[in-house]
């Protein structure tokens, strides 16, 4: 049984098309990333799944409710911790939480003590009785993170929960998340990064323009668009055909090079040992290299290898989707 | 439960969040506390003493109309603070958690009364010290009060619809001045409505902001005795037809906001 079901989701803001026709599909207690750059769609295909936005066309029920029809009985098994996070900063950490339970209709002594057990489990005790104006980003991120699953809600919907955030705390997030699924929450998470869908979904739903460009496990998905990339910078833009060749010779999949940036991308298997062989390959043909590594593949690379043009965001999407 | 006990909770859960913010940014209060006070000094000694009012004072036929415009002011906070929380994303929360579609209006309006009440103080005492006097006992004066809360309390679900329709919090600024300044300044509130021209004076004598002014100055006795009797119905009667227009305007942007709120765009 799936507990988030959208059929053929279509969102337009006049001329713009936030969601053109978008399928999702999230079986009970399995996390469901939903990939893209900014403007792809995301906020707006969480806003209409929280019965935030109308969608302009489509269907869509969460727990078996019809976001359009009875929205209340969404709102009921749904927790939502948006892009911005939604906290009071003039509240204390305890404050929000309290009253976000209060709000679920906990009734007031377990609202109480719910917003305490949650801050202990998010490490905010401490800051629990601080206003939140004086919290860190990622602590932010956790205060509202907390709220969304305040009343235990079975379906979490996280709109780039770790966007913003510096690589510890995001970590931190991703830990977070991953106890919640283990209790058996249905999560549809989106993001910009390859590295946290892959971490954190069971299934990646890669979407530009409104639409499905890709779907798949992480597994499948990585062997579409190939393993780790090695990327090199030589010092010289007469160098680059030369290193181009080299590196050909090795690379697994679709090769890029730009004389302008002097770079040259390729991805690889074999992961170490073939790094090394291309190493010395350049190193004995006598290829000047200002930098060279090793790394795991991105959202761009996802797209140049599925869609041929790199992850641009659309400004004006985008600006649409933060006022909707 | 049934759904009005829970709409009931919820806006007192919202209305206790706001105080919280009330109380933490002194600065907002500062503001709502200090501005009376400007405004009761600068008329009665700018104006004050430059305009004669035949057989009593202008100050203290002035004092009514302060109250009367500052209280309207006053409902621009309900409008802004709801901007501010459309803007910060809290507004969004509140949508998608399961509690009453109405709780985020009621309770914002309901606490912002709070803003009026201080500012009425502020400006009572003020009005004391420069020579305002209440006239007609206790239970007209507190009926003048009652009616310059209530007034604003309807007037703040105007702002409140405002503040959904806007998109930021330095909108609704300009906003409420557009609609604010009108509606205070061609009334009676600083002038007799009388010695308007034309338009002007059926607007004045008509709007509400003029009976509620004209009920507030007739309960507290600052209407100097050998002034003319008002000649139109609204000036004739200003208790009831001010009661009228908060009804009336209570009725129309209640809903209205609420359904702005309720509905997914």
């Amino acid at each position: 049984m799936s507990t988030i079901e959208a059929t053929g989701l279509v969102k337009h803001y006049g001329e713009v098309k936030a969601l053109d026709g978008l399928d999702l599909n999230v079986p009970e207690g399995t996390i469901l990333g939903l990939l893209g750059p900014n403007g792809a769609g995301k906020t707006t295909a969480v806003n209409i799944l929280t019965t935030l936005i109308m969608p302009t066309a489509g269907t869509a029920t969460v727990a078996g409710a019809d976001v359009v029809k009875s929205p209340g009985k969404v709102r009921k098994r749904i927790g939502l911790s948006g892009q911005f996070a939604a906290v009071d900063e003039t509240l204390t950490g305890f404050e929000n939480l309290d009253m976000i339970g209060r709000l679920y209709h906990l009734g007031r002594q377990t609202a109480r003590v719910r917003a305490r057990e949650l801050l202990d489990r998010f490490d905010l005790a401490d800051a629990g009785d601080r206003p939140v104006k004086t919290y860190s980003g990622g602590m932010r991120r956790r205060l509202d993170l907390a709220g969304a699953i305040v009343a235990e809600p079975p379906i979490l919907f996280l709109d780039e929960p770790t966007t913003g955030l510096d690589p510890r705390s995001r970590t931190e997030v991703w830990q977070v998340i991953r106890d919640l699924v283990a209790k058996g929450t249905t999560v549809l998470l989106t993001t910009q990064y390859l590295e946290e869908a892959d971490q954190l979904a069971d299934d990646i739903v890669v979407i530009d323009h409104g639409l499905e460009i890709a779907h798949g496990t992480a597994d499948e998905l990585k062997a579409m668009i190939g393993g780790e990339r090695i990327e090199m910078t030589v010092t010289s833009p007469a160098e680059v055909p030369r290193a181009r060749e080299i590196v050909a010779q090795y690379a697994a999949g679709e090769l890029q090079a730009d004389e302008r940036s002097r770079k040259v991308v390729a991805p690889i298997s074999g992961g170490a040992s073939m790094f090394r062989q291309i190493l010395s390959a350049i190193d004995d043909a006598g290829i000047g290299v200002f930098d060279i590594g090793l790394r795991r593949p991105t959202l761009d690379d996802v797209f140049l290898t599925l869609t041929g043009h790199s992850a641009e965001s659309e400004p004006a999407a985008e600006t649409e989707e933060v006022r909707a | 439960m049934n759904n009005l006990m829970w709409a009931a909770l919820d806006s007192h859960v919202i209305a206790k969040r706001n105080v919280i913010k009330i109380r933490r940014v002194p600065e907002v209060l500062m503001f709502v506390l200090v501005s009376p006070i400007m405004f009761v000094l600068l008329f009665a000694y700018v104006f004050g003493d430059s305009i004669d009012i035949p057989g009593g004072s202008y100050r203290e036929f002035l004092i009514g109309g302060i109250f009367a415009q500052t209280v309207i002011f006053g409902a621009t906070f309900t409008g802004a603070g709801l901007a501010d929380d459309m803007q910060k994303g809290i507004i969004d929360r509140f949508r998608s958690l399961p509690m009453s579609r109405s709780a985020v209006l009621v309770g914002r309006t309901a606490s912002d009364v709070i803003y009026n009440v201080l500012s009425l103080i502020i400006m009572a005492i003020t009005g004391l010290i420069v020579g305002w006097r209440i006239h007609n006992g206790f239970i007209d004066a507190a009926l003048a009060f009652a009616l310059l809360l209530a007034f604003a309390y309807a007037f703040s679900w105007v702002m409140a619809y405002v503040g959904l329709i806007v998109p930021s919090v330095e909108v609704i600024n300009n906003a409420s001045f557009v609609v604010i300044f009108p509606l205070t300044f061609v009334a009676n509130t600083f002038v007799p409505a009388e010695n308007l021209p034309g338009a002007l004076q059926t607007f004045a004598e008509w709007n509400p902001v003029s009976s509620l002014t004209q009920a507030v100055r007739e309960l507290f006795g600052n209407i100097p005795p050998n002034t003319p009797e008002p000649t139109v119905w609204p000036l004739q009667n200003p208790i009831l037809y001010t009661i009228i227009w908060i009804i009336v305007i209570i009725a129309i942007f209640a809903p209205l906001s609420v359904n702005r709120y309720r509905k997914p765009r």
